[in-house]
């Protein structure tokens, strides 16, 4: 229901042009607020970057210099040649690539079942898979440990691959079932008539028109794996198999001095984040609205 | 009679077939779900009963871990470092939440940019975000002791210091609470404008009108981020290693921390797996207490139909 305008106002009370003037008053006020909040938010992101393109004694001066006279790039190559950055780069890439893969294939999958399908125990076993989100990494650690060790999958990628590829994650499967529940069911009944099957249903019918949702998954896993630090702390060894964070973790004990190649290093393992998140905003806040975690 | 038999067997196999298939579909989860989860917890609680070196054979001992675990005055700072981070820190960071979504949560031209600007920082990874904070927090040249010097007051050894370094975690994290934010903004969003009408129209102000409508109905977004916030937090590894490796004077070991160092870098897995345990039973009882208050301050909807 909306309220006429000439209504509210009456219901509002006197003098529109003063009213006026203390919004407009009010509205700069919230802008100033806003922005200076938002400066002091951006100011670390700010500061990384501009450390960045500093020469070693640049990042010495007091007061700081925020934008560095002169502007260096050599920390870029430096860093990537101080330690085997391009290597950890790529390993980064494929992990995430393998890792968000198997979240969306085994996530849709077991998501289709609880959408779509009547079974014994569906209720139960998909509370089950809601209350795995609630469930601390810390207790399973140790074990989980010790059979990746037992096959022999230490200083492999596997441990961090393989456990996306089986069921990839209860937060994931949620939010399929949650996009599966808003797809009409005559689709699936229709094509039931011509005798599809499940799984042509599912591949066919249902993951066509689940673009919006899988690329929510997609960003949320990229992110997840891209920044995953303790994981590749236990099990990654050997510095060929290093994925960024460790790799960045590793300079700082090796070149603790030196913040402009360390702020270089970060800039380059943040940077891919921030374009994706700008090139896949709009799948972000959808995914954020669909959970429904946000209450109702 | 045979025609509805008939019926009923074709009925049955349908059923038979979906189910066989829906198992299919879930197999993946039901793999992960006892090869990662289920069957770890059990053994990670049989392995609490063992003295186990992993290169030395395991021996069964049966409570004498959570014995020792009662007499080791440093897992207690571990907890109390741990206590101080979840219970100082999460509702001062769900509180900051709070008012970064009320704060955009308004009609104003650009108010997207805004949105895009508080959020972006939460992206950044722990790893880099920890090395980051290491430079500001650096006692020379960061940019900490910058501002406080622009504000006329005296430098601080903000990791140095005993007493600020776990301040100085839970400042830091002040940078992330975009993440928060956004579903609490969403929450906000939910909430009918017609409730607000019906309310301006009784004359509620609007202090009122936020106390009565905003803030009840945004408790179920509220909860939810506290239970997982909490969870969270009482697993805080990443700055610490990195920034502080749980120092100065172990004032920043925090409970994971000390986990860690015992299973991989003394390889005492019982007592670590018995340590997991204890921190798992904290972390159940913490959330089925909120659970338990939450009928009290948590407000659904659906309750007003009843």
């Amino acid at each position: 229901m909306t309220v006429q305008p000439a209504f509210r106002a009456a219901v509002r009370g006197p003098s529109r042009g003063r009213k006026r003037l203390r919004q407009a008053a009010v509205q700069g006020l919230w802008y100033a607020v806003l922005s200076g909040v938002a400066l002091v938010l951006a100011l670390p992101l700010l500061w990384l970057v501009s450390t960045s393109f500093k020469t070693g004694a640049q990042t010495f001066l007091m007061p700081p210099q925020w934008i560095p006279e002169p502007i260096v790039w050599s920390n870029y190559p430096e860093a990537f040649r101080a330690v085997d950055f391009g290597r950890y780069f790529w390993n980064t890439i494929y992990v995430t690539l393998a890792s968000t893969a198997g979240t969306l294939v085994t996530a849709s999958l077991a998501a289709f079942a609880f959408a779509r399908l009547r079974f014994p125990l569906r209720g139960p076993l998909f509370g089950l898979v809601l209350s795995t989100i609630m469930l601390p990494g810390i207790v399973t650690l140790i074990p989980t440990f010790i059979v990746f060790r037992y096959l022999g999958w230490i200083d492999s990628f596997k441990p961090l691959i393989v456990p996306n590829w089986l069921g990839g994650g209860a937060f994931y499967i949620f939010l399929f079932r949650q996009f599966f529940m808003t797809l009409p069911l005559e689709l699936d009944e229709a094509a039931r008539v011509d005798g599809a099957s499940n799984f042509l249903i599912y591949g066919r019918i249902l993951l066509p028109l689940s673009a919006p949702v899988a690329a929510t998954v997609a960003i949320f896993s990229f992110i997840y794996n891209w920044n995953d630090f303790f994981t590749p702390l236990i099990y990654l060894q050997s510095p060929r198999n290093w994925t960024m964070a460790i790799g960045l973790q590793s300079f700082k004990d090796l070149y603790s001095t030196s913040w402009n190649l360390m702020m270089a290093a970060s800039t380059v393992m943040i940077a891919p984040l921030l374009a994706l998140f700008f090139a896949a905003q709009r799948y972000f806040t959808s995914g954020i609205q669909m959970s429904g975690i946000a209450g109702r | 009679m045979g025609l509805l038999s008939g019926y009923r067997r074709r009925r049955r196999s349908l059923l038979w077939h979906e189910t066989r298939d829906a198992y299919l579909f879930i197999l993946p989860w039901i793999l992960g779900f006892l090869l990662f989860l289920a069957g770890p917890m059990l053994a990670s609680l049989a392995i609490s009963f063992t003295r186990w070196e992993i290169v030395t054979p395991s021996q069964f001992v049966g409570l004498d871990q959570y014995a020792r675990l009662a007499r080791d005055d440093r897992l207690f700072l571990s907890l109390w470092n741990t206590a101080y981070y979840v219970f100082l820190g999460v509702p001062l960071h769900l509180f900051l939440a709070l008012l970064a979504a009320l704060a955009v949560n308004i009609n104003l031209r650009g108010i997207r940019l805004y949105r895009t600007l508080f959020y972006v920082p939460s992206l950044t990874p722990a790893v880099a975000n920890a090395i980051l904070w290491l430079w500001i927090f650096h006692p020379q040249w960061g940019l900490a002791n910058a501002a406080l010097e622009l504000l006329g007051l005296p430098p601080l050894f903000w990791l140095q210091d005993p007493r600020l370094a776990k301040p100085a975690f839970i400042i830091m994290s002040w940078w992330t609470i975009g993440g928060q934010m956004v579903i609490l903004l969403a929450g906000l969003k939910g909430i009918p404008v017609t409730f607000y009408e019906a309310a301006e129209i009784d004359g509620a102000s609007a202090w009122g009108r936020f106390w009565r409508i905003t803030l009840p109905l945004l408790t179920p977004a509220l909860f939810f981020n506290l239970i997982i916030a909490i969870i969270g937090a009482f697993q805080v590894f990443t700055a610490a290693y990195i920034m502080t490796e749980g120092g100065p004077n172990y004032a920043t070991l925090f409970y994971l921390l000390y986990l860690y160092r015992m299973a991989f870098e003394n390889f005492r897995m019982g007592y670590a797996s018995a340590m997991a345990w204890v921190l798992f039973l904290i972390i159940l009882a913490f959330t089925a207490l909120q659970f338990r208050l939450s009928n009290r301050w948590v407000f659904y909807e659906g309750d007003l139909r009843r």
